[in-house]
């Protein structure tokens, strides 16, 4: 896949080890679980978005249910933590065929409605199953992940758990990209007529994409609701679909470092913003707005440019 | 080199867009490792032709033959896997592409490894991706762009984006080539090497239907020649009878500019 | 109340509803058409009409005529520097989808200036005429419901007035069907881009004025609107502006029934359900021809 990419793997790698030993304390390193979390989905969106050329105004769907489905089986069927992450992923790549197959078959970005549909009604599922979901007021209790005996409880066990998953995503995708299948999305997202004209199905390819991407966002929730013990349907609703896209598209949506770097932004931003209380929102926004207005094609096309631009 | 055999033959064929009739009845074969070419003034449903054989429109009517199977109703991408590719009129690349892997995505057709394989990098995977990427950069050497092999698609001239498009048309492994206008914007030069490169297509078994205004060029190298207009054949035939022929010479000949 | 009572109660709120999802919907297929962009702050037009509308008439005080005017013409000013701030540079270099996330920036944006003067909670109007409901059959019917359809329905026939009558709509029909020969034939494309963008603010601050009164107003009472006039747009067959009206009371009266007479858990999700099953019947929208619904992209 490139000595480039290598290199940024091994880079990511170290600064993962090493971090926890800089930055202390549970609330930094929540925050960083988060940045991690919120990364697996942008970087299913953004192969999804960059690559296939689909837009997803509902990926929030896929993350809440893989939340719930590893919520409610492990709470309340006793399922194991594998067999409920497993079923996350199943029904959640189940969801997305079953959206994905119509919705792609038509030409246009009818998948950006379905998906806007599908995050609409997965959430009023999630509000309304109250004896199932706990409805509005949550799902409570949700233990703690475990492999075997060895209990996950503090932040810093989930910060790798986290990230060492979220670094396996990212060596996945990395040789999905520099693969036939990878030139495949790109040669779709380059000329349709050209490359079907070259022997690619395109549904076939965008629906594998959309189920792929669906699977990431399912893990990351599985994960996250270990690790908050506690969901509520609000977690799960359209403007969290909304922040998995700005946080794609303030990265820079065709690369899989962007999607990184943009979920991680974004996730940290409100946290900075906190001290501001009212004018958190507007400052939060203003914020959002400068980046997307200087930097439309994201923080890493932006950053170097700018670099080129002042220093050069 | 001559087989019998037929490879394209297509029986009433009719195409209508809207309230337009592009091609109003057009029967013709073609044999296998022939050079056929397609003339006809500009809106004379040449493209639309090409287009409907490679399943990128419908039929309004009619059938399409390719090695005796219908293939009219066909999506593309399985007509490109059953062995016919093409080239396209304005050049249809993936210009944020690398050159190489332009003609690597040619090899889609002929190659496997799927999400999964690829994902984790399964040894199967790993040894096509070896053999794709050698024969493609073999193959660019043959037209001698093997030092912008890196570079992205969309830098290079014109005359070397027609030549790639054409590579990476003949890596699908395809039986019939339909190649619509490749010398068009291109100059004697590059017009001469691109002869040579049809021939050499020709040379290992493939046949080539040819859309062309460049009279030189197509006289030269074609075996057979079909003029349509308005979406009608109106001659059919090997170069000279073409060259002489009356109706053909008032429909098109007669006014057009020569472009060699 | 008998059923027909509840019919008729139903039918009003479905109305009321509806109108101003008509008019969020022809808003944005307003914008939709002049510049090809999604505006997901267009709900934000109807807060700001309601919100200003009560700083007018609450707050300074004014009549209620004077306080409409002014709500209308400083929304106006809002979408003006709304287009002319975020969307005239951006939309030169920007890909569409940032531009769509641009908007949703600016929505977030307009929210926190919103909560900022106003904070979260709600504020009411009184109603424009009295406030005493009207019998209808064995319903009651507020007369604000009539000023509701009403100036909507002004809106409405104004706007298709303006579109099909006059040289500046006819050509921002123009920039609709094709930008690049719009500005071939002389029409100034970016005046017309911003044309649409008062035009639509101007729409969503008569809604929200007008809705103030019955239903309140809060700061972030927008993506709830805009989303559903989105789905009334696409609905009525994107870029077409009778559809995406016409859908909009369809929408209204959906949610008004459905609320009522089946299960009102549903109401906020029925206008997406509804869209889905549409679209996967007739992608091209309820009105919209099956070519236009090929060409245009989202």
């Amino acid at each position: 896949m490139g000595k480039n990419n290598y290199l940024k793997l091994l880079g990511i790698l170290i600064v993962v080890a090493v971090a926890p030993l800089i930055i202390k304390g549970d609330y930094y390193l929540s925050i960083l679980v988060f940045m991690g979390i919120n990364s697996m989905v942008v970087i299913g969106l953004s192969l999804l978005m960059g690559y296939a050329g689909q837009i997803s105004l509902g990926h929030a769907a896929f993350f809440g249910i893989g939340a719930y489905s590893t919520g409610v089986l492990t709470t309340q069927f006793g399922f194991s933590i594998y067999s409920a992450f497993l079923s996350g992923l199943l029904l959640s790549a189940g969801v997305a065929i079953i959206i994905g197959i119509p919705a792609l078959r038509l030409k246009g970005h009818y998948l950006a409605i379905a998906t806007l549909g599908i995050g609409e009604i997965v959430f009023i599922i999630f509000n309304e199953m109250i004896g199932l979901t706990g409805g509005p007021s949550g799902l409570s209790n949700i233990p703690p992940f475990h492999v075997g005996n060895y209990q996950f409880t503090l932040s810093i066990q989930y910060y790798y758990l986290v990230w060492v998953t979220l670094f396996v995503l990212i060596w996945f995708s990395l040789n999905v990209i520099h693969s036939r299948v990878g030139r495949a999305l790109k040669a779709m997202h380059g000329s349709e007529l050209a490359a079907s004209a070259m022997g690619v199905n395109l549904s076939a390819h965008k629906i594998q994409v959309f189920v792929l991407s669906a699977c990431y966002a399912s893990i990351a929730g599985s994960i996250y609701a270990h690790f908050v013990s506690f969901i509520a349907p609000n977690n799960f609703a359209l403007m969290t679909s909304i922040m998995f896209l700005v946080m794609g598209v303030v990265g820079g949506l065709y690369n899989i470092w962007g999607a990184l770097m943009g979920a991680s932004l974004i996730t940290f931003l409100p946290e900075c913003l906190r001290v501001f209380k009212d004018f958190d929102i507007l400052i939060y926004g203003a914020i959002l707005l400068m980046i997307l207005l200087f930097m439309p094609e994201g923080f890493l096309v932006g950053i170097p440019a700018l670099f080129r631009k002042y220093f050069k | 080199m001559t087989t019998n055999q037929l490879i394209l033959k297509t029986e009433h064929l009719q195409k209508v867009f809207g309230g337009l009739m592009a091609i109003a009845s057009l029967s013709f074969e073609v044999r296998e490792g022939q050079i056929k070419s397609i003339i006809g003034p500009n809106g004379a449903g040449k493209t639309t032709l090409f287009n409907l054989i490679t399943g990128v429109h419908p039929t309004t009517a009619g059938k399409i033959f390719f090695q005796g199977k219908v293939i009219n109703g066909l999506k593309p991408y399985v007509i490109a896997r059953l062995g016919i590719s093409m080239t396209f009129q304005t050049v249809e690349l993936f210009p944020q592409m690398t050159v190489l892997e332009n003609v690597m995505v040619g090899c889609h057709p002929r190659s496997r490894a799927g999400l999964f394989s690829s994902g984790f990098r399964l040894p199967h995977m790993k040894k096509e991706e070896k053999w794709i990427r050698d024969e493609s950069f073999e193959k660019l050497g043959m037209v001698g762009l093997q030092e912008k092999a890196s570079l992205p698609a969309g830098s290079l001239p014109l005359g070397e984006q027609k030549i790639l498009e054409i590579l990476r048309a003949l890596s699908t492994g395809p039986k019939l080539v339909l190649l619509d206008e490749p010398a068009a914007g291109l100059n004697k030069v590059e017009t001469q090497k691109m002869a040579d490169l049809i021939y050499s297509i020709r040379d290992r078994g493939i046949t080539i239907l040819l859309i062309e205004h460049d009279m030189s060029l197509v006289m030269k190298v074609s075996d057979e020649i079909i003029v349509i207009n308005y979406g009608e054949m109106i001659a059919e035939g090997p170069p000279a009878l073409i060259q002489n022929d009356q109706r053909v010479i008032e429909a098109y000949l007669g006014g057009e500019t020569d472009y060699a | 109340m008998d059923l027909q009572d509840q019919i008729i109660q139903y039918l009003a709120s479905g109305l009321t509803l509806g109108s101003i999802y008509a008019m969020v919907a022809l808003g944005f297929t307003i914008i939709y058409n002049a510049t090809g962009i999604m505006n997901l702050a267009q709900g934000e037009f109807v807060m700001f009409g309601g919100l200003i509308m009560v700083f007018c008439t609450t707050t300074i005080g004014l009549p209620l005529f004077v306080s409409f005017f002014i709500t209308l013409l400083l929304v106006t000013g809002i979408g003006i520097i709304y287009e002319r701030l975020f969307i005239n540079h951006a939309s030169k270099k920007a890909p569409l989808m940032t531009l769509l996330i641009i908007t949703v920036a600016v929505s977030i944006f307009f929210r926190g200036i919103a909560m900022f003067i106003w904070g979260k909670d709600p504020y009411g109007l009184p109603h424009f005429s009295s406030p005493k409901p009207l019998i209808i059959g064995g319903a009651a019917i507020l007369p604000q419901v009539f000023w509701i359809l009403g100036l909507s329905l002004l809106a409405v026939i104004l706007m298709n007035l303006f579109f099909n009558r006059t040289i500046t709509g006819k050509a921002m029909s123009a920039c609709s069907v094709n930008r690049m020969a719009a500005s071939l034939v002389g029409i100034d494309v970016s005046k017309m881009v911003l044309l649409s963008f008062a035009l639509s603010a101007t729409l969503g601050a008569l809604a929200g004025a007008a809705i103030t009164p019955i239903a309140l107003m809060e700061y972030d009472r927008g993506p709830m609107l805009a989303l559903k006039g989105f789905c009334a747009a696409v609905l009525g067959g994107l870029g077409y502006g009778t559809g995406a009206v016409v859908a909009g009371f369809l929408l209204g009266l959906i949610e008004s029934f459905t609320s009522g007479f089946i299960y009102s858990g549903f109401k906020e999700a029925i206008s997406l359900i509804i869209l889905i099953l549409v679209l996967f019947i007739k992608p091209s929208g309820i009105f919209g021809s099956e070519e236009v619904g090929k060409i245009k992209k989202i």
